[in-house]
């Protein structure tokens, strides 16, 4: 097979010959995936902290004096966009895609190194043109993250000046981004596979990042147009998405747009978008459970399926989103069925989590804690995205604050308790050093219990009718005195939960410096990136032979075998020896 | 074990929050009782789903955590227990969908008695126009607005000369008695929401959208923007007084038509 020629010469890698080479306009995979980590970080703690800000109107209005109305709005539009696109997104798929796909299915490299180091400095420009937006005239847009013309451009939405501007010219820089580093991601998946790993025996990570890719550059498009569209309506006075209508009392000369198409445009990214960001979460989360666990994911081809199922299905269900926007009503039929068939496989997913901790050995050691706690809210905000699926169900639900605590639990939270538990998982392999054990803990149970006492009393909010987007709420006869503490609660929740994440950070740091040596496989792991001769792993990944594959990912506690776990390179015959690695050793529950 | 009870406090806690919070639904007051249903279906299924995964979850991280000598079962799959997931999972779908389903084909079918009132949304605020004697709205357009004809009302059109204009945000409707309310924007999109109608939709530039209702309970109801639409979204706040009919009539009465707002701007024109 022509992939063992190309695949073992070694050569094309351009070995890097200077620090700049190195670590700057670096083609190694996994420097390019903790460029765009620490990147997406950064920016996601500028949208972290516009939470705190958010929170602080909500919770205590009036107290801080810059939050004006048009500040908020800013806030949670650049807030929303942030998290969504670029933290999750990036880090997802540029940060975790590119340093686990070639070591997990056993190859040196993406197989475009050159194209995807350009991925990760347009996406860097991306997040430079979005954060301007904070210092020009006018400042950053608040038109939502949804960013619905005709408002989004017109006179009454703080920002409709440059801010809009950016934001669509940002959007458009991080798609070309995306795509390079998708089309990598997948061809890389798709042709750079060592021998022996077939699609079956790959991680469910990788079928994660894999499909997710996919459903990105499927959907991505459709943003990219939508924004160019809107951007030609801002700048050169194209009607695209503008019917004739009056701003600030005079008549504009668009005339004949649909508003309703560009909602359309972006749904149809913003539902697979929810599961660009999910479908990598739940492949990691598989694999964080069968390893604690000491166990094969349950049902593993169901699994895999169910990767692919949801990844199709999510294609024709973004009119969830519109039920109330004034849409032909009889799509609401087909889409509240759609709908609902997809919680089908997704509810098979969470069956066979928790299955695999059945009659498993479980090591709750922190990124268990973390996957468990996924679990957790992942069940809280699945269920509640039944209510609003059920078109009519969604009526009284839809833009209140029950869609805030649905979507931050299923999209928010959950996506980042997977993230957490993921760096404390490989942390020891990126780094060679092991973390603080007591304070991996302390955060896990401070971020775990916070975030409920965060989102669970949203819902309620909003099944009383609390609208969300709403600067204050004011005097309004159906909201009880009593919501207002509902609202301070939350908000110190909240301010908790933020600057816990302090402790993370710290940890993460320090160990980096200070913390023990870690085991080159510290979980007893069984998949290719736990066994590279070198922790970390270093340019080239492998040495002078890549690893052969002779099995699937998930060997644990096979019976027979000398040790509970038998990684993937090791042939049938060796089975009853013990591998190299020692096994569960640095951390132990 | 730590975790395992962690877990189940936080399933109590949730059934205890559900059942005593103060932030609930408001009454109803209006014939939405069936989304009210369908909602309290949706919640049942998915609470008793809810709560038996979570404790099921609790018991695996109990039951099986670590100890020395515990060894993992080695059990690929079971594609038995997984086909009767599967089934399980599919029945409660349909039991939720379907009386879903019921009632948003009731939600967008309007009933041929219906009177019909337009709510019109334009930042940061309601106005309304009632058929008048003809029963039918006037032809309206964007071009046509103006300081004497802020509604766009087509003045060659002689549907619209009788119909009754109520700005103030102030919309009176009779008590048990099926309205279909159009909505219609002049700017940017909003949604017209009264929590105690359960109903909602938007209101988008360039098009007529409507939802439609029986009141049934008479009092004063807040009307809130649902939609973000600009700065103003959070004041953007009108009433619905729901009357008995003859208080309806009477306050209907005290609007002008749109024939006498153009008489009235004509006679001051004309006036020295
Ligand atoms: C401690 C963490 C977080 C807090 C306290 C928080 C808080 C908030 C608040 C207060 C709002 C505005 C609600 C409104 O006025 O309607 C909001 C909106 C939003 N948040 Fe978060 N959030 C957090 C994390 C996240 C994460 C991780 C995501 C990633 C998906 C996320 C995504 C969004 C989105 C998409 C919106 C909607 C923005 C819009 O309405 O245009 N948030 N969040
Ligand atoms: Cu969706
Ligand atoms: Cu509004």
């Amino acid at each position: 097979m022509s992939y063992s020629t190309i695949a073992e010469d070694t050569r094309p890698l351009h070995h890097p010959k200077t620090w700049v080479g190195k670590y700057v306009w670096s083609q190694d995979h996994k420097v390019i995936a903790l460029q765009y980590t620490i990147t997406a970080v950064s920016v996601g703690l500028v949208a972290l902290v516009l939470s705190g800000l958010m929170r602080l109107q909500l919770g205590f209005p009036g107290m801080i004096q810059f939050i004006t109305p048009e500040a908020y709005y800013q806030f949670v539009t650049m807030h929303g966009m942030i998290m969504v696109i670029y933290l999750l997104t990036a880090l997802l798929l540029g940060g975790f895609g590119n340093y686990m796909i070639p070591l997990m299915i056993g190859a040196r490299d993406m197989v475009f190194p050159y194209v995807n180091m350009l991925s990760f400095w347009v996406y860097l420009l991306s997040v430079i043109v979005l954060m301007a937006s904070f210092f020009v005239p006018g400042g950053p847009t608040g038109a939502g993250w949804t960013l619905y013309p005709p408002q989004a451009i017109t006179a009454g939405t703080p920002g409709a000046t440059w801010g809009i501007i950016l934001m669509l010219a940002s959007l458009a820089i991080f798609i070309v981004a995306f795509t390079m580093g998708g089309l990598n991601y997948v061809t890389t998946v798709l042709q750079a596979r060592t021998r022996g790993m077939t699609l079956m025996r790959m991680p469910c990570t990788v079928w994660g990042i894999f499909v997710a890719t996919i459903l990105g550059l499927l959907a991505f498009p459709a943003l990219l147009v939508a924004a160019v569209m809107m951007m030609l309506d801002r700048l050169i006075g194209t009607s695209f998405f503008m019917p004739s209508i009056i701003s600030m009392g005079e008549p504009l000369a668009h005339s004949g747009g649909s508003p309703i198409l560009f909602q359309h445009l972006f749904w149809f990214f913003g539902h697979p978008e929810v599961y660009i960001v999910a479908l990598p979460a739940f492949g990691i989360v598989s694999d964080l459970i069968s390893t604690h666990a000491r166990k094969n994911i349950f049902g593993y081809r169901m699994m895999v399926w169910a990767i692919i199922i949801i990844g199709g299905l999510s294609f024709v269900v973004w009119a969830h989103h519109m039920y109330v926007s004034g849409m032909n009503p009889y799509f609401g039929f087909f889409f509240a069925t759609s709908t609902l068939i997809i919680a089908v496989p997704t509810a098979i997913k969470v069956y066979n989590w928790i299955l695999t901790l059945w009659r498993g050995d479980i090591h709750l050691r922190v990124p268990m804690l973390f996957a468990i706690g996924f679990i957790f809210t992942f069940i809280h905000g699945g269920l509640t995205g039944l209510f609003l699926g059920n078109v009519s169900v969604d009526v009284p639900l839809s833009d209140t604050y029950f869609v805030v605590g649905h979507f931050h639990m299923v999209m928010g939270v959950s996506p980042i308790l997977v993230v957490f538990g993921a760096i404390y998982h490989w942390y020891p392999k990126i780094t060679g050093r092991m973390w603080n054990k007591m304070l991996g803990q302390l955060h896990f149970w401070i971020t775990f219990i916070g975030v409920y006492l965060i989102y669970l009393p949203m819902h309620y909010l909003g099944l009383l009718g609390v609208p969300r987007r709403y600067y204050e709420m004011g005097d309004t006869d159906f909201v009880p005195a009593s919501a207002q503490w509902a609202n301070e609660a939350i908000t110190v929740a909240a301010l908790t939960v933020g600057v816990a994440q302090l402790i993370f950070f710290y940890n993460l740091i320090h160990s980096y410096f200070k913390g023990p040596k870690a085991d080159p496989n510290p979980w007893g792991a069984t998949s290719l990136e736990w066994q590279t001769p070198q922790t970390p792993p270093v340019h080239g990944n492998w040495g002078p032979t890549l690893p052969t594959v002779y099995r699937w990912a998930y060997d644990y506690s096979v019976p027979g075998a000398a040790q509970d776990f038998i990684p993937q390179n090791v042939p049938p015959e060796d089975m009853a020896q013990d591998h190299e690695t020692r096994g569960p050793a640095v951390v132990e529950e | 074990m730590r975790f395992a009870i962690v877990i189940v406090l936080l399933v109590i806690g949730s059934l205890i929050f559900h059942f005593v919070s103060p932030w609930r639904q408001t009454p109803i007051a209006s014939n939405w009782g069936e989304i009210d249903n369908a909602l309290t279906i949706t919640f049942w299924v998915c609470g008793i789903v809810f709560v038996a995964l979570n404790l099921f979850l609790a018991y695996c991280v109990y039951k099986f955590r670590h100890r020395k000598g515990l060894k993992a079962t080695y059990e690929p799959e079971n594609m038995a227990l997984e086909k009767q997931l599967t089934v399980w999972t599919a029945v409660g779908i349909v039991v939720m969908l379907a009386p879903g389903l019921l009632a948003w084909n009731k939600y967008i079918t309007v009933p041929d008695d219906a009177s019909i009132v337009e709510a019109v949304g334009q930042q940061w605020q309601w106005s309304f126009r009632f058929p008048g004697d003809d029963g039918v709205l006037g032809a309206v357009a964007t071009e046509n607005i103006s300081a004497d004809n802020p509604f766009g009302i087509n003045p060659d059109d002689p549907w619209g000369i009788d119909d009754i204009l109520v700005d103030g945000g102030e919309l009176h409707l009779p008590i048990d008695q099926p309205v279909k309310i159009v909505l219609r924007s002049n700017d940017v999109l909003h949604n017209f929401y009264v929590p105690q109608f359960r109903a909602k939709m938007d209101l988008v530039p360039g098009t007529i959208t409507y939802i439609w209702l029986i009141p049934t309970r008479t009092g004063t109801f807040e009307i809130l923007c649902a939609e973000y639409c600009g700065v103003g979204h959070y004041v953007m706040r009108g009433y619905v007084v729901v009357d008995e009919v003859d208080e309806y009539e009477s306050w209907l009465s005290d609007y002008p038509t749109y024939g006498q707002t153009i008489a009235d701007a004509a006679i001051e024109i004309g006036a020295p």
